[in-house]
């Protein structure tokens, strides 16, 4: 075999690989997205259909208007949402402040804290849950949104302020330096010359935080009992009844769920992977 | 990848008399600066430590303690058991068999979401510009599907009436099926019945959703190694299996380092995908957060065991996360 031919099949076994590998990767959620589509007589069946082709959104209409015990889907994304953006909200704003502290500032126990960082991020929600649940209870957060926010912070600021410290770092101390020397208050430079530079790290640690506290199930199970205030992850166990599940209405509904993670993965999947293995990636 | 990386380390020694020498006379807000970097901490440290840190050690108190429905609802103070609450659960079956899963799975499916995604990382390296991006923007999808979902997925894909699987085992010459599994009619077949096929799919589900996040993190780590060095090893006629294990694998040691025990601990502590492939009533296909949680909430509710099985989880992980942390604070840049 000539060398060109050799490479030319190297090439296509390594494109045939890549296809394969596109193709497992996407198949279930495909699958997932077609089920949800599908008439009932099209997804009980043991053939094989591989596109709705009596399409429908019967499943669709049907998870929004008496959705879960009778209330709409709509409700369990809401919920969802709410706690997701208050999290965010909140723990943006401490991330931001913890993680300039340390990546501008050299001072007595800031090692230590970066080391407090990573253990606090392997304590297991589901051992938090116990004494969280008791505390919530006692502070009359039990059954409320806010509770669930508050727990959501707690699990996500330690990897927000880790991968936003790399964000702050990567900005020239000079720019700040020269604010200050043109007479520029701290505030003033941390809020013209910082913010703006940092804004999109900001971004992609927020989207981290939401896409964690929106797939959260543990805190959310526990922590509340009153079906209004369900989440999705929690209010999709439902469909999964005694008289058997509802495999169009839990597809629809998962698509739901689905779909704004994976547009805001496309946004930051590359800031994700640097903040998770910066340490390792830089040395 | 390596260019900055003594930078931070040359900026500390000078930080000092440059700063000096720069900073004006200050209209600032009357802070001393060396109190700065600790008033802006206070909001972190005070989330820390009133939402993670105290929680931890109540848990540790709680195990030692019975905590039921009256002491619950405060009507009678917490009582102190000693060790009875680990003596309880160390005797019970359902702790070990949670045990047992817990690791074996772990054990299984670290190193096949390792390889998987360090293979499909490789191939990305190779595959030219716009294919790379289009298995990458794929497996993206496996990746960004929240772990409920993923749970969810899997469960209809091995549903025993209409799920895919068994569709596909049926589509199989009957010779080879009962050659390979000892039967050739597959309808019905209830995966989500028995422990150990419960564990195969959510062993299929986890690798599944774990790989591209290995793929793309080997992909940054491949993308920073330069490109002479292979060039090297071609023209010395290396095969791929030696460059990658003489070049590729040490340089990324750093990398894999980390990405295992990333992935030890996410899949020590599986939670959702569990919940929704085998639910609550299946004791024997318990993992130790299933187990903790189950316990501690069940009716009526035995907090004081849960807490204990959550130390023991704790425990099992904080000795995992040390070699992690070694490893971080190896960098020398934080």
């Amino acid at each position: 075999m000539s060398p060109l031919a050799r490479r030319r099949l190297t090439k296509a076994a390594l494109n045939t690989t890549g296809v394969l590998v596109f193709l497992v990767a996407t198949f279930p959620v495909y699958w997932m997205v077609s089920t949800a589509f599908k008439t009932n007589d099209q997804i009980f069946t043991t053939d094989f259909i591989p596109f709705p082709t009596q399409f429908t959104f019967e499943h669709i209409s049907r998870v929004l208007t008496d959705g879960v015990a009778g209330h709409s889907i709509w409700l369990y994304l809401r919920n969802s949402a709410i706690v997701a953006l208050g999290t965010v909200l909140i723990g943006a704003v401490f991330a931001l402040l913890s993680a300039t502290a340390v990546a501008r500032f050299r001072f007595k126990g800031r090692v230590p804290f970066l080391a407090l960082l990573l253990v606090v991020q392997m304590i297991p929600a589901e051992a938090l849950v116990i004494p969280l649940f008791l505390s919530v209870r006692r502070l009359g957060l039990y059954d409320q949104l806010l509770g669930l926010i508050v727990t959501q912070v707690a699990l996500t600021l330690p990897f927000g302020i880790w991968m936003l410290r790399t964000f702050v770092a990567a900005v020239p101390k000079s720019l700040e330096e020269a604010a200050w020397i043109d007479g520029a208050s701290r505030f003033t430079t941390f809020w013209k010359v910082l913010f703006p530079l940092v804004a999109p790290g900001l971004v992609a640690t927020s989207i981290f935080s939401f896409i964690t506290a929106w797939n959260e199930l543990i805190m959310s199970l526990y922590l509340i009992s009153d079906p209004t205030k369900y989440t999705m992850p929690v209010a999709l166990q439902y469909f999964f009844g005694q008289k058997g599940t509802d495999w169009g209405a839990i597809m629809a509904s998962s698509t739901m769920m689905t779909l704004p993670v994976v547009i805001f993965f496309l946004f930051v999947q590359r800031r994700m992977v640097s903040g998770l293995v910066a340490g390792a990636v830089k040395g | 990848m390596t260019k900055t990386s003594t930078l931070p380390r040359g900026e500390r020694n000078s930080a000092t008399p440059g700063r000096r020498r720069a900073h004006p006379p200050r209209k600032s807000s009357g802070l001393p600066v060396w109190s700065i970097p600790y008033v802006l901490l206070i909001p972190g440290l005070v989330v820390i430590a009133a939402l993670l840190l105290y929680p931890l050690v109540q848990m540790v108190t709680i195990s030692f303690q019975k905590v039921g429905l009256v002491q619950i609802s405060g009507r009678r103070p917490a009582e102190w058991l000693g060790w009875e609450n680990y003596t309880g659960i160390f005797d019970n079956d359902i702790f070990w068999s949670s045990l047992r899963n817990t690791v074996l799975f772990a054990v299984v499916a670290v190193p096949l979401t390792l390889i998987l995604g360090t293979a499909v990382g490789v191939l990305l390296h190779r595959l030219g510009s716009k294919m790379s991006l289009f298995v990458i923007i794929g497996i993206m999808f496996a990746w960004a599907v929240p772990p409920v979902a993923q749970g969810v997925i899997w469960r209809w894909l091995f549903d025993a009436e209409a799920g895919i699987i068994n569709w596909a085992l049926n589509l199989l010459p009957d010779w080879l099926s009962s050659a390979l599994f000892g039967r050739a009619d597959w309808t019905g077949e209830p995966w989500l019945n028995d422990t150990w096929s419960i564990y195969m799919v959510l062993t299929i589900c986890v690798v599944w959703a774990g790989f591209p996040f290995i793929a793309v993190s080997v992909l940054a780590g491949l993308k920073g190694i330069p490109a002479e060095l292979y060039e090297a090893a071609r023209v010395d006629g290396s095969t791929p299996w030696r460059t990658f294990r003489k070049i590729t694998f040490p340089l990324l040691k750093p990398v894999f380092a980390v990405l295992t025990v990333l992935s030890i601990i996410w899949d020590f502590k599986v939670f959702s995908q569990l919940y929704v492939l085998a639910g609550t009533n299946n004791r024997e296909a318990f993992n130790l957060s299933m187990y903790a949680v189950t316990e501690a909430f069940k009716a009526p509710p035995k907090m004081g065991s849960g807490a204990a099985i959550a130390v023991v989880l704790t425990i099992i992980l904080l000795i995992v996360t040390a070699a992690y942390i070694r490893q971080m604070f190896k960098q020398e840049e934080l």
